[in-house]
């Protein structure tokens, strides 16, 4: 006679409960590796929303100067108008093509398209803005990348994989504040000295600020603004009582491309 | 002899074609040609003894340390030490996390230059040797720094 359809459907659906169940209870059992063995760190630098005010008002040209030297310093950035070897000199157009910065000065019109006027204070005329990533909240390069080599942080820091990164350049063509860098050739004859605790980049790889995470998981303040003198202001903007927030609430500030909706934050005192 | 059809119609006899093989100098003249080609890599290496690889732990740093001890057992390391270094460049770039406990529990900050080559700072020596002899290209020194051959040009100045 057998077994009737009901039956039948009966019993499979309580084999495959059972099957389902058991694999599951078989691998929570199952010897293997312990996996909460990573503890956190000593006193890293942690905040639920990093953020940069530029006090445009502090920031000379020296100063600016000295910060991005320290920051390409330590992030073994190239300067491809000052090759090691003679040998490896570039042509200018090379140079402006092929260069490379996590962090430059610019002035306001290009720096702050929209805000600009015919005619403006003189001062701002002839001031170097400092620019950097803005760590966007809302990072248009995040959500462009192919491979998730661009991912956001919890504390808000837009950081990069370099491992992932295919080269395809869409969160350079995403990114409306000129923040990314392509590297067209290899940078190592162009790095003057390698500083040691930093890896340099291979051709294809695209790269740019990223806070100093490095700096920041040993306590330490991003090298910018360590050099800065007081110009960059960096911390936590969920903290009311932080230095950003702080200068925020005492003074205006401008924001660059605003409008793109992509919320910046990298604040300017002008 | 029963009559031969095809589709074109009814034949009386089936074709026949003369059995014989054209060209024999040329055919033979490239099939030698092709199995010599082919089995080139194994009849000239024959024969030839390539040293199996001799790691050396010859380093200052692992000189001077009482328990000679890897972060993790020898045989785990040598086998895993890829997947180990995949893992730390996961912890450390999504997690932001810098630091490492093995099973017994000491803590270690996960990097490739300064933990692994902190005590094995003779790449050449140490991490090549076995990698040109199994010829595996890991693409790691692309980016990250090896230190050691400014520690041996400082030495020599």
């Amino acid at each position: 006679m057998g077994i009737n359809r009901r039956d039948f459907v009966k019993l499979a659906g309580l084999s495959a409960l059972f099957g389902l169940g058991g694999k599951a209870g078989w691998e929570l059992l199952a010897p293997g590796q312990v996996e909460a063995q990573i503890k956190a760190q000593g006193k890293p630098l942690t905040a639920k929303r990093w953020a940069m005010v530029v006090d445009m008002r502090k920031l000379d040209d020296a100063t600016a100067a000295r910060c991005i030297e320290a920051c390409h310093k330590i992030h073994n950035v190239p300067d491809y108008t000052k090759p090691v070897n003679p040998k490896d000199a570039l042509t200018p157009e090379q140079i402006v093509r092929w260069e490379v910065k996590w962090i430059w000065t610019d002035h306001f019109h290009n720096a702050f398209p929209g805000f600009d006027q015919p005619y403006m204070q003189e001062r701002l005329e002839h001031l170097n803005f400092l620019c950097l990533c803005n760590h966007c909240e809302n990072p248009p390069c995040v959500r462009v990348c192919p491979t998730k080599a661009t991912f956001r942080r919890d504390d808000g820091i837009v950081m990069m994989d370099m491992h992932r990164c295919i080269g395809c350049r869409f969160c350079m063509a995403g990114c409306p504040f000129g923040a990314r860098s392509f590297n067209w050739r290899d940078p190592r004859p162009f790095i003057k000295e390698e500083y040691p605790d930093y890896p340099t980049r291979e051709p294809g790889m695209v790269e740019k600020c990223d806070f100093c995470v490095k700096l920041l998981a040993k306590g330490q303040l991003p090298a910018c603004v360590t050099e800065s003198k007081g110009a960059l202001i960096f911390g936590d903007l969920a903290d009311a009582k932080s230095g950003p927030r702080e200068a925020l609430k005492a003074h205006y500030t401008i924001r660059r491309k605003p409008h793109l909706g992509t919320n910046p934050q990298v604040y300017y005192i002008v | 002899m029963a009559d031969y059809k095809n589709e074109f119609g009814v034949f009386a006899e089936r074709p026949t074609v003369e059995k014989k093989l054209y060209n024999k100098l040329a055919v033979f003249l490239g099939l030698t040609a092709f199995i010599v080609l082919a089995t080139f890599p194994l009849w000239s290496n024959a024969g030839r003894t390539i040293p199996p690889p001799q790691p050396s732990l010859d380093t200052p740093t692992i000189k001077g340390l009482t328990d000679k001890q890897c972060v993790l057992p020898v045989e785990e390391i040598r086998a895993v030490h890829m997947k180990l270094l995949i893992d730390w460049r996961e912890q450390v770039v999504r997690t932001g996390n810098r630091v490492w406990v093995n099973p017994q529990g000491k803590k270690f900050e996960p990097s490739l230059t300064n933990t692994c080559l902190g005590c094995h700072s003779n790449k050449a020596q140490f991490c090549d040797q076995c990698h040109n002899y199994v010829a595996a290209v890991p693409n790691c020194w692309g980016c990250h720094l090896d230190k050691s051959p400014k520690v041996a040009q400082a030495e020599v100045k």
